[in-house]
């Protein structure tokens, strides 16, 4: 990618600060130490692989990763859900 | 004609909401879209209608969009104020902690409402409802006077609801 | 040109956000702090990148307004999830002592009487 513009910067910017983010909430992920941060972790990460799909969308230039997004924001919540529920209940389906 | 219209549509809401989601995914405006969305929208809601017995009250759709502007608004501010906090005040400076807010609505949907709109706006989230329903556990992440806050709450966002859905 | 700069003022302004969430999420000192700071600024700052992908759309192709599917999906979960992550961190015991609440009896995550378990809290 050869930057010849404004929005090429802003992509960069956007980059790099969505990987560092998802960099951030793994060091998180893996720190612990309480299991509900762990679940936070996991949930903030896959928000900020969503914002990284789009971004790449938007570099690409293409809508077809829209799907993917969409995809990542269903199953990231369900799995939230899922854990949450595990951890209160010790069963996810009663 | 009532009737006929009960059945094809049990539930309005849910047939117009499917019909716009379907337009959105497929991303077109076509007269294609258009009706395989018509279509969808009338057959889903019937046949999942054994799963939704009861029609929620419906509530007042201009005052909704009004609180819903207010919303988006006061998440935006909430937002630039969360992010100051957390960037630039240390953590033994936060006066962090627990706002009970005792809750006059009482239709499930309403307190649905309230309890997202607080954990979307400034600094606080809405952490457990009592077990009657009759108050409200909310963390704040910085704030001065708890009954402070919650009174905020209380005008800011449940009297407008109040308005809205009872 | 000046489409650009407002896609990129997005960009950076959702980018930022995303970035604080994650600071939040690292900073901050106790389990029930750590959930305000993602699950407020990821909202936002995800919706401003998407906010910039539809303007993209509209000013360079023939414009999309799909991405508004996943921001009201975010701003509908998000709530839901930090509700979740809430009560997880309340059942573990790892908060702040809870004040009771004043006229009933305890709050429902707390609530586990043999009577209650398996049966969907009535509010009266």
């Amino acid at each position: 990618m050869t930057v010849t513009g404004i929005l090429d910067i802003a992509l960069i910017i956007a980059f790099v600060s969505a990987s560092l983010a998802q960099i951030i909430a793994m060091i998180r992920l893996l720190k612990g130490p309480c299991t509900g941060d762990r679940i936070l972790a996991i949930d903030t990460m896959t928000v900020n692989a969503i914002a990284l799909i789009v971004l790449l969308g938007l570099a690409g230039g293409t809508g077809l990763y829209f799907e993917g997004a969409l995809l990542f924001a269903m199953l990231g919540f369900v799995s939230t859900v899922a854990y949450a529920r595990f951890v209160l209940r010790g069963d996810i389906i009663e | 004609m009532s009737r006929l219209f009960r059945f094809l549509l049990p539930h309005p809401m849910l047939s117009f909401l499917t019909a716009v989601v379907w337009c959105l995914l497929i991303n077109s405006l076509s007269l294609g879209t258009v009706v395989l969305a018509a279509f969808l929208g009338i057959v889903v809601p019937i046949l999942t209608s054994p799963y939704w017995p009861n029609r929620p009250a419906a509530p007042k759709v201009g005052k909704l969009i009004v609180y819903v502007a207010l919303v988006l608004w006061d998440i935006l501010i909430a937002n630039i104020g969360v992010a100051y906090i957390v960037l630039f005040r240390s953590n033994q400076k936060m006066r962090s902690r627990w706002v009970v807010v005792p809750l006059e609505l009482k239709s499930p949907e309403a307190i649905t409402i309230l309890a997202g709109t607080i954990t979307l706006t400034p600094g606080t989230v809405s952490a457990d409802l009592s077990d009657k329903g009759r108050y409200l556990l909310v963390h704040a992440l910085d704030t001065a006077d708890p009954e402070e806050e919650a009174k905020e709450i209380k005008h800011r966002y449940e009297r407008r609801l109040k308005e809205i859905f009872e | 040109m000046i489409w650009d700069i407002v896609i990129s003022v997005c960009l950076v302004i959702g980018a930022i956000f995303t970035f604080v969430g994650s600071i939040g999420l690292l900073k901050l000192d106790t389990p029930m702090k750590r959930v305000h700071a993602p699950t407020k600024a990821s909202t936002l700052g995800v919706g401003s990148l998407l906010l910039a992908s539809m303007i993209h759309a509209f000013v360079y192709e023939g414009g999309s307004l799909h991405e508004l599917l996943i921001m009201a999906f975010l701003f509908v979960t998000a709530p839901i999830s930090a509700n979740f992550i809430s009560k997880v961190n309340l059942h573990r015991e790892d908060v702040d002592p809870t004040p009771p609440p004043p006229g009933d009896r305890t709050w429902s995550t707390f609530d586990t009487g043999p009577a209650d378990v398996g049966e969907p809290h009535h509010i009266d």
